[in-house]
């Protein structure tokens, strides 16, 4: 299957181990990449914040190369808050036709347009995996069974809500879909009570209160319910649950010390990649544990 | 004709208890709503249970609950949907949360949601002489605040607010939405006092994390984060108000970054975000400079893992066709009124390729976000 891909801006940032287990994991599902090297940042709902009709150019502008792509069946994400970002403005562009033509105009001058034809997709390397290659695939690919492993699901708000806007209509088991990979490797899922709440990323810069006692006391429930380590589809909610999570720890006055796995790495573990072409000791929490527990399972 | 189970949590503080759940069978048709099992669990069955609840048409907004989890109105949903999403078979239904339980299903309302509606002056300020009828303004400066005058006052959205859960002085959706209904009144007269006020304040609308939650649960479409999102724009684009919580600097170091290199140069987000949008600010000011000392340890982690090199720091790549990025963010940021679809107004439905050229579809087109017309409030007759 071959898709047009938007890594977006922080795989390619600050957690360049997502960027680089996707390109590790994607050939062995038989899936073709073709990454969109001259797309522009989402905007992460701070363009959205700024500006509406900049935003929705600038994802109508990813859109447009996207369709662009020969031979695609999509446009694929790595990252819940580009789809989130994506999505708000694909409703918009979507829902009236002369809105589109005016946001179309400023696409001109580059020779794009973005087409509205009710079919395109773009979505989240999570959903294409459930949707579209299918868990009984993955099953069929997995090498490396993660029996045992424990992993707590943490979605990153923009791909749970609002329902309306996500497709939840046509795939109303969207919210579930982590769990369901996390069994179909052979690992366990956790449940706890933040898995479908924010990490507090977007306010990390204006109320780190607010933002770290949200990664925090996620962390914490996640370890009360005896996870190994949790795993995102989210960079930013990777930033807030791993970079920041030393200073979480301070917020709700207890220790953590819990890894936080891409999306990608876990798949990749489970599909008999190493550790370390997976980016895993680019972690700020040590996944040595994660690690020490998939050798084992290599082992025997 | 069906049979369902109510898992009610009890709680009643004269008794001493701890709360507790409590199940009860219904029997209703499959139409009705889950207030309508609580009542008959009321009628029938317990007499002390306590709801708190009214019209039964989604119009009041007395009752608030939690069913399976969520925030709703409890006459707003279906007891059969109620089953399907129910986890083992029972209905749950809990007060809602973010605020102290009075008993059983009834909250405290005054306490959290109306303190906070008071908090940001709900009522119109105009000045001047009041005109001698109504206050005339023309239709199109009120379609932006129409979205949060169907609020109803139910509290769905603090109940399921992200943040309040973790900073109980937040303002919260509810009360942000209404500071808007203000705020994007054309016969206010206190539009950058309110923007100030709600800028400054640390638990303000740079305290909302941006979550959804609000959007939806609400029972009336007001998308409560909207409206906050509303009010940072009109806070920093049309009053440039440089807040103490870094709030003008994080949205303008954000668009500047992408404007300049197309996609978000992350080395540089937070210092400019410090320094009001600016990087020399952020080595120069020492509130600047307290914030970046502090974040060092942060800075520092991320070295030592690896995720982040000296090079990829300093150096930021642009995209291979910028000019194009920068022509946009030209043609769009250099009009004088900005551009807004308000879906509120348009719907969802889609218009089609082929009704795209008719006047209707022009009629739908965004609502142009009006700058605030200061001055002419009030006397135009």
């Amino acid at each position: 299957m071959k898709v047009a891909y938007w890594p977006g801006c922080v795989s390619r940032g600050f957690t360049p181990e997502l960027h680089g287990s996707m390109a590790k994991v994607a050939p062995k599902l038989d899936l073709e990449l073709v990454e969109l090297d001259r797309a522009n940042c989402c905007g992460a709902g701070v363009i959205a914040e700024h500006n509406q009709e900049l935003v929705d150019t600038l994802n109508a502008r990813t859109f447009a190369m996207a369709q662009g792509v020969d031979g695609a069946m999509g446009m694929m994400n790595i990252c819940s808050t580009c789809q989130g970002a994506q999505s708000e403005c694909q409703e918009r562009l979507d829902a009236d036709g002369s809105y589109r033509e005016h946001i179309n105009e400023h696409l001109d001058p580059e020779g794009l347009q973005y087409e509205h034809d009710g079919a395109w997709w773009n979505k989240n390397f999570l959903w294409l995996l459930v949707e579209d290659i299918g868990l009984d695939k993955l099953r069929s690919r997995v090498e490396r069974p993660l029996h045992g492993l424990r992993v707590a699901p943490f979605y990153g708000c923009y791909v749970v809500r609002p329902t309306r806007r996500l497709g939840y209509d046509l795939y109303p088991e969207r919210d579930r879909y982590l769990e369901a990979v996390i069994g179909a490797i052979g690992a366990e899922p956790v449940d706890y009570a933040g898995k479908h709440k924010c990490c507090g990323f977007p306010v990390i810069t204006m109320a780190k209160e607010t933002s770290l006692r949200q990664a925090g006391r996620h962390l914490a429930d996640a370890i009360d319910a005896d996870a190994d380590c949790l795993v995102t589809p989210c960079p930013l909610c990777h930033l807030n649950l791993d970079l920041q999570q030393p200073d979480a720890a301070k917020y709700v006055e207890r220790d953590l010390d819990i890894p936080v796995l891409h999306f990608p790495q876990m798949i990749g573990l489970a599909l008999g990649l190493d550790p370390k072409e997976l980016g895993m000791d680019k972690h700020v929490v040590k996944t040595a544990d994660v690690q020490r527990k998939v050798a084992e399972l290599a082992a025997a | 004709m069906a049979d369902y189970t109510l898992k009610i949590r009890r709680y009643d503080p004269e008794s001493g208890q701890a709360a507790y759940y409590e199940d009860f069978d219904v029997a209703l048709d499959p139409e009705r709503s889950v207030l309508d099992g609580i009542l008959q669990v009321r009628d029938d069955e317990d007499g002390s249970l306590a709801i708190r609840c009214s019209c039964r048409a989604a119009i009041c907004g007395s009752c608030g609950v939690k069913v399976n989890g969520t925030s709703v109105l409890a006459c707003n949903t279906r007891i059969s949907d109620a089953a399907a999403s129910a986890r083992n078979g029972a209905v749950v239904v809990e007060p809602m949360g973010n605020m102290p339980v009075l008993k059983d299903l009834i909250v405290d309302m005054d306490a959290v949601h109306w303190k906070k509606i008071q908090r940001v002056i709900p009522w119109l300020l105009p000045e001047g002489d009041p005109p001698e009828r109504e206050y005339i303004v023309p239709a199109e400066s009120m379609i932006d605040v129409t979205q949060s005058m169907a609020c109803i006052q139910c509290g769905a959205c603090v109940s399921a607010c992200l943040s309040m859960e973790v900073d109980p002085e937040f303002i919260g959706p509810a009360a942000l939405a209404k500071a808007y209904r203000f705020v994007g009144d054309p016969r206010d007269a206190h539009t950058e006092e309110r923007l100030r006020d709600l800028a400054e304040d640390p638990h303000g609308i740079y305290d909302c994390t941006h979550c959804f939650a609000c959007i939806e649960v609400c029972p009336k479409g007001v998308d409560p984060m909207n409206q906050i999102m509303r009010l940072r724009r009109h806070a920093t684009g049309d009053y440039d108000i440089k807040d103490e919580n870094n709030g003008y600097g994080h949205e303008k170091a954000f668009v500047d970054l992408v404007e300049k290199y197309g996609t978000l140069h992350e080395a540089q987000l937070l210092p400019r975000s410090y320094g009001q949008g600016s990087l020399l600010r952020s080595q120069t000011e020492p509130r600047a400079i307290r914030q970046l000392v502090q974040s060092l340890p942060t800075v520092v982690n991320g070295l030592k893992s690896g995720k982040v090199s000296p090079k990829k720091a300093l150096i930021h790549h642009k995209l291979p066709d910028q000019d194009q990025v920068r022509r946009i963010f030209h043609a769009i940021e250099s009009k004088d009124e900005r551009l807004e679809l308000n879906m509120y107004i348009v719907g969802e439905g889609d218009v089609g390729p082929d009704e795209t050229d008719g006047e209707v579809a022009e009629e739908s087109r965004g609502q142009a976000d009006k700058q605030p017309a200061q001055g002419e409030t009030g006397d135009e007759r």
